[in-house]
């Protein structure tokens, strides 16, 4: 196959916008995707099959049947998780990645989140860490991911975020009932609410029209097209470059190495199956956490026998996601608009800053809620099932107010990603293993901010509360996966560079939610966003034609 | 795909489908647990599943599980997604009967509601997986998308006072009006 300048695996938030960035800039890029690219006949709305209800499987991938993965359990026991169970750790598998049908909570990181150790200390046991860049190297390219994927939203009412060049591109959209409940509460309790910040049009932005502002929005594709990612985005734009090609249906099996030590290309398999080779300059993985650290363990060869990047066992450690907590408010009277997408209303008061505690979380509303997820939400002594529980639905359903929020993790070095010994998927290709959990003072943390949710509730009026708080006994990484492949400036305890360059292959890059070294309180899919245009930008600063400038 | 079943019209499968689209005239025709052609289900496990399935969502002024369409809803899927519990509904089912028979000299759907009820609990209890896994289902079929069988007619969404047809479109705030503290 023809050679290009670079290959990028995974059209989801960060290689879309990694292809964009490289083919604008001239290279020819080939953009590997493992899914298929949908349309809008596939946007219907589903309560039972989507890409959070997955009851029925998922609607944006991978299929059930050729995709195992395997986690380890509290006793040690390896288990089969199919792509439809919690275990799984799903993102997505299509063009656009989570992106395509996600909530699209477009959060800024802190200040703070990116230097955990030096604020908190490493609790013992534990691999918290600082990253190797700050907030400041990263604002530029916040702003940048504000602008051009689109983000509408309003900071102002929060002291507590990092400084920003400018506004948000869009006015959050119009505020919904909850936030008209919870917005008086949370400043009488002395706390900051304001707009979330979402990847949504809320006025015509980008050739694209404003949210309907309907009931099926997170894990559904968006039926109008006012959801951005980087389907509807980035990739657009790289394709319309001339520069990059966009193949779909492609699994890529392993990144070959050259007898110097560099990468060469990648093989994959093409939708018909068959097993091709692609020769590039530069190799951009970009998977996501579960797999793109499964990817480079899977690339051995003699100069690399524990795989790309591996040369210290640093693949696949550090895995994190968010340990979700929270709280159900019932109150007396209605609360529910059925207006969509229902999450508007934020408070990060307590990301940072409590005594005793590494960190918190942002608390928000929940998104709107479909009927299938109240059903084990009722208030505390419903009866399970009956007609009680059935009055109980009509009573409450929309009499009730969600409060939750993304706990911070506290990640371990055992809190790792593997390659099974022994499963492989439909290709023939060893699967992804999840062993080790999360430090458990996160759970600690989790705990705190489901009262402090809860506290909220009550001063919004509610009558019943009840606390959403669990202990998992595996990383809870799902959609928010990260940390499988840490930068850092250390090669023994990082995989890659500040860069996202692999410390000892230089023209092999991961750019995703892998070089996560933590995962911030918030939704992290702005923060992939901004590492991908930082990266991209130093990547195209020291390309020289054929190769990079050392 | 047009396909026919034995009796020569159109299957259960695209009626349930039709009746989705077409609402609630086409719907009130829908077949009910006691004649329709199962996919999975002898007739026989289908009534006793919607005895069942009726003590964790009775009627009251609003239909029952099985009346809304969830034996359907979980036959079907047990030709489909759920393929992997076949062996646990037919093992469970069975034993549900053997509890009933041995309590009550009788099948579990020929039971008086509050013998059934009662036998709710009794499964619940010696039968906590199977039990949970219903109850799992019968939730999904009655509270989730008509699509699959279930919540005919979106009668569940109705009942929750859900508008449908969903509205689409709404500005029901003025935007000038936001709220940009």
């Amino acid at each position: 196959m023809k050679r290009v300048n670079a290959v990028v695996i995974g059209a989801g938030a960060a290689g879309g916008i990694v292809a964009k960035e490289l083919a604008c800039a001239g290279l020819s890029v080939v953009l590997l995707e493992r899914g298929r690219w949908n349309t809008a006949a596939d946007c219907r709305k589903d309560d039972l099959r989507n890409q959070r209800t997955t009851v029925l499987g998922n609607a944006f991938g991978p299929e059930e049947e050729g995709n195992p993965r395997v986690w380890v359990d509290a006793r040690g026991q390896a288990n089969t998780a199919l792509p439809n169970e919690g275990a799984y750790q799903n993102n997505a598998a299509c063009v656009g990645g989570g992106t395509l049908s996600y909530g699209a909570q477009a959060w800024r990181y802190m200040p703070q989140d990116f230097r955990m150790r030096s604020t908190y200390g490493a609790p013992a046991g534990s691999s918290l860490e600082d990253w190797p860049i700050s907030y400041d190297d990263l604002e530029p390219f916040y702003d940048k991911a504000e602008w051009e994927i689109g983000v509408s939203g309003d900071y102002s009412g929060t002291p507590f975020k990092g400084p920003r060049r400018r506004d948000l591109p869009m006015p959050p959209l119009p505020p919904g009932k909850e936030f008209g409940i919870l917005e008086p509460a949370a400043r009488r309790l002395g706390l900051h609410p304001f707009h979330i910040p979402m990847a949504r049009n809320s006025i015509p932005y980008n050739g694209r029209g404003p949210c309907m502002r309907c009931r099926w929005c997170v894990g559904f594709a968006c039926e109008v097209d006012a959801k951005n990612g980087s389907q509807n985005t980035v990739i657009p734009v790289a394709l319309n470059t001339g520069n990059c090609e966009l193949r779909t249906g492609c699994m890529v099996k392993e990144i070959l190495a050259d007898e110097r030590g560099r990468a060469r290309g990648v093989s994959y398999f093409d939708d018909r199956g068959q097993l091709q080779e692609q020769p590039a300059d530069v190799v951009v993985v970009s998977g996501c956490a579960v797999e793109s650290a499964r990817l480079l363990l899977n690339s051995k060869s003699n100069l690399f026998p524990n795989g790309l990047g591996n040369r210290y066992d640093q693949v696949g450690r550090h895995f994190q996601g968010h340990h979700y907590t929270g709280a159900v408010g019932y109150f007396d009277f209605e609360t529910y608009d059925d207006i969509g997408p229902g999450a508007t209303i934020a408070i990060s008061d307590y990301n940072h800053g409590t005594p005793g505690l590494c960190g918190g979380g942002m608390l928000a509303n929940e998104f709107i809620r479909l009927p299938i997820h109240m059903v084990d939400r009722m208030p505390p002594g419903t009866a399970r099932w009956g007609l009680a529980h059935k009055q109980a639905m009509r009573q409450w359903h929309k009499q009730s107010i969600v409060i939750m929020g993304p706990t911070q993790q506290i990640p371990t070095a055992a809190g790792r990603v593997t390659v099974d010994p022994a499963a492989k998927d439909k290709w023939g290709i060893p699967v992804a293993r999840f062993e080790g959990n999360s430090h458990p003072h996160t759970f600690e943390i989790g705990d705190k901010q489901a009262q402090r949710a809860e506290a909220w509730l009550k001063e919004a009026g509610a009558i019943h509360t009840s606390q959403m708080t669990h202990k998992t006994e595996i990383v809870s990484a799902g959609q928010h996966q990260a940390g499988t492949c840490r930068m850092g400036n250390d090669p023994h305890g990082s995989v890659v560079n500040r860069f996202c360059q692999v410390h000892d292959v230089d023209n092999l890059f991961v750019i995703d939610s892998s070089v996560h070294v933590t995962n911030g309180g918030f939704n992290p899919v702005l923060t992939i966003m901004a590492i991908a245009y930082y990266a991209s930008d130093a990547l195209v600063r020291t390309w020289k034609g054929t190769g990079l400038r050392s | 795909m047009q396909t026919r079943d034995k009796s020569g019209s159109v299957s259960r499968r695209q009626f349930v489908a039709a009746g989705v689209i077409g609402g609630a005239v086409l719907a009130s025709g829908c077949k009910t647990a006691g004649n329709a052609d199962w996919e999975f289900f002898t007739p026989g496990e289908a009534r006793t599943l919607a005895a069942i399935c009726d003590q964790i969502i009775p009627a009251d002024d609003f239909p029952s599980a099985s009346q809304a369409g969830v034996v359907n809803y979980i036959d079907r899927q047990l030709a489909r997604f759920y393929r992997p519990h076949r062996d646990a509904y037919r093992e469970g089912l069975q034993k549900a009967q053997k509890l009933s028979r041995g309590s009550h000299s009788k099948e579990l759907e020929a039971l008086a509601a509050e013998q059934q009820l009662q036998m709710a609990f009794l499964i619940e209890k010696e039968q906590a997986e199977f039990f949970e896994m219903v109850r799992r289902h019968t939730f999904e079929g009655y509270y989730g998308s008509p699509r699959h069988g279930g919540n005919r007619d979106a009668v569940s969404w109705r009942m929750l006072g859900l508008s449908e047809p969903p509205l689409l479109g709404r500005a029901q705030y003025d935007l000038r009006k936001a709220d940009r503290k």
